[in-house]
């Protein structure tokens, strides 16, 4: 990563774009962890919100988040690649290689940078998908979870910036970005009972607004 | 700073000494009665001193200053109320072209281009945006799609854009025979004071209702839009809106005494009215307020609901009475 682009892309792109063009309602904001490590899951409608997250979470915390995003997207163009793993700060994991290789677990990159007490964000439904309709939820987190049982997963709900840039388009229209968080998971669960939970959490989150389908 | 008269910096002035000693009052609560800590109370004071030294700002840096304060306000007014809407995916591109008007609507204000300003959003707007609509080619949702947003462009961005238009309205000058050197700053440049008016009026009778109605009130206007909004509340707020505008209105704008007063009772009587129609869309949205911009005060259509009729009343009754 570069530390320096990076904060300057975030303070002065990122911060005014998110606070004019765009906004955040965060609701509970003070439930977000404060430091690592930690995971905090969302549903995913859009590039933008991963940005609205880290924007979120404030420059304080910047060095210490890394998203997970798919390899086999950001990897692949130059520039894109550039962006994602210097600025964005990803941390790439390959969508179509889930199988054990040469005895490297796919998850070991997500364990290292816990492990260094860093803030993984993790969008489990895998895709942006159709805007503002959340997908069923891959079970990556609950693995996580598995190697990782003293970390807290932090559910956030969002909402809004599947309007403001779906996928498949180019022209941002302004709209406001609902964020609810909910409190930490129980990660010690099972793998169902942790996936259920999550389920759960935001499916109460989702209801604190009266949202309409969008179509 | 030059374009301001001395009555209008003063003005400027008592209003921070009017949160100063709200603050005071605040912490002398707060320190008489050990548990009281209204935390609502203290972020909208809060918001009050960035709303407050924000407009100032705006108004003192140069004569069009306001214009984009107001743009701003509408800019925001309008992505709330289009975030809390419900829109067709379909119209993304239309949505994209009404965030556009903000600009033109602003520049014909700051450039006193009367007509243009009159008809460009009723007008011009009102056909291109359906007729967008209908190339996308849905017809499903066409009605609520069309009215949401002309209703939405109208409150947010042509109504409040009168308030930008009061900076460079040109009034007729006093006497035939009265020379320039003859003339306040207030008569020279009468903008910054009507604004400043408008603004003060609307904002203290919101804070007049309060305070006349929450010792007196008892029957309520409209229990199921607003149920604090009571009869002694808005009588209460019109008569001290208008007692205040008839001694204000005088000192910082052309008006004299009779006009200032019944600006005063039109601006009691249509915050409220508009104040009730923010309140009505809300219940409709099933929502308590449009966001988290302003602590302590919801989001900025909460705030300027107040504006959304008293604006272009106050506007063309200038206009009407005063214009060169």
């Amino acid at each position: 990563m570069n530390k320096i682009l990076r904060i300057a892309f975030f303070a002065l792109i990122v911060r005014p774009l998110m606070m004019i063009v765009l906004g955040t309602n965060v609701r509970r904001g003070e439930l977000l962890p404060s430091s690592g490590p930690a995971i905090i899951v969302a549903n995913h409608n859009s590039h933008l919100d991963v940005f609205a997250l880290m924007n979120v979470l404030g420059l304080k915390r910047l060095p210490s988040v890394r998203p997970v995003a798919a390899a086999d997207y950001f990897m692949t163009r130059r520039l894109r690649r550039w962006f994602a793993t210097r600025i964005v700060g990803i941390i790439p994991i390959d969508r179509s290689k889930v199988r054990r290789e040469k005895g490297k677990h796919p998850l070991d990159p997500i364990s290292e940078v816990l492990r260094n007490d860093g803030i993984v964000l993790l969008f489990p439904e895998g895709t942006r998908g159709e805007p503002e309709k959340m997908d069923e939820f891959q079970s990556g987190v609950a693995h996580i979870a598995r190697r990782h049982p003293e970390i807290p997963i932090t559910p956030v709900f969002m909402h809004g910036l599947g309007k403001a840039l779906p996928k498949g388009e180019a022209l941002l229209v302004p709209f406001f970005c609902d964020m609810f968080v909910g409190k930490p998971l129980d990660s010690q669960l099972k793998k169902s009972e942790l996936m259920n939970q999550l389920i759960v959490s935001m499916d109460e989150l989702a209801a604190e607004l009266p949202i309409e389908a969008w179509n | 700073m030059s374009h301001l008269a001395w009555e209008i910096r003063i003005t400027l002035i008592s209003i921070f000494a009017a949160l100063a000693v709200s603050n005071c009052i605040l912490f002398i609560k707060m320190r008489c009665f050990s548990g009281f800590d209204d935390n609502l109370i203290r972020h909208r004071i809060r918001t009050w001193w960035a709303l407050a030294g924000l407009f100032s700002l705006a108004l003192c840096i140069s004569p069009h200053g306001g214009v984009y304060f107001f743009g701003f306000i509408s800019f925001f007014a309008l992505k709330e109320f289009l975030s809390m809407s419900p829109t067709r995916r379909a119209d993304r591109r239309v949505l994209f072209y009404a965030y556009l008007s903000v600009i033109p609507q602003y520049y014909f204000a700051a450039t006193d281009n009367y007509q243009m300003f009159l008809v460009f959003i009723p007008v011009i707007m009102f056909a291109w945006l359906p007729t967008r609509m209908w190339m996308i080619g849905q017809g499903d949702g066409f009605q609520n799609a069309a009215g949401t947003l002309l209703w939405a462009l109208m409150i947010t961005v042509y109504s409040l854009s009168h308030t930008a238009y009061l900076l460079t309205i040109p009034l007729r000058q006093g006497g035939s025979n009265a020379t320039n050197a003859a003339m306040s700053l207030v008569e020279q440049t009468p903008g910054p004071g009507l604004l400043i008016f408008l603004v003060i009026m609307a904002e203290a009778n919101d804070i007049f209702q309060y305070l006349s109605g929450k010792p007196l009130g008892k029957k309520q206007v409209s229990p199921n839009i607003a149920p604090g909004k009571t009869y002694a509340g808005l009588i209460g707020g019109i008569c001290l809106t208008t007692c205040l505008a008839g001694f204000i209105g005088p000192l910082i704008t052309p008006m004299d005494i009779v006009h200032a007063v019944f600006a005063g009772f039109m601006i009691g009587c249509m915050g409220f009215a508009g104040e009730l129609c923010i309140s009505a869309l809300k219940r409709d949205l099933k929502i308590t307020n449009f966001g988290a911009t302003l602590p302590g005060h919801g989001g900025v259509l909460d705030r300027v609901g107040n504006l959304i009729f008293t604006a272009p009343f106050f506007f063309h009754f200038i206009h009407y009475c005063y214009h060169q």
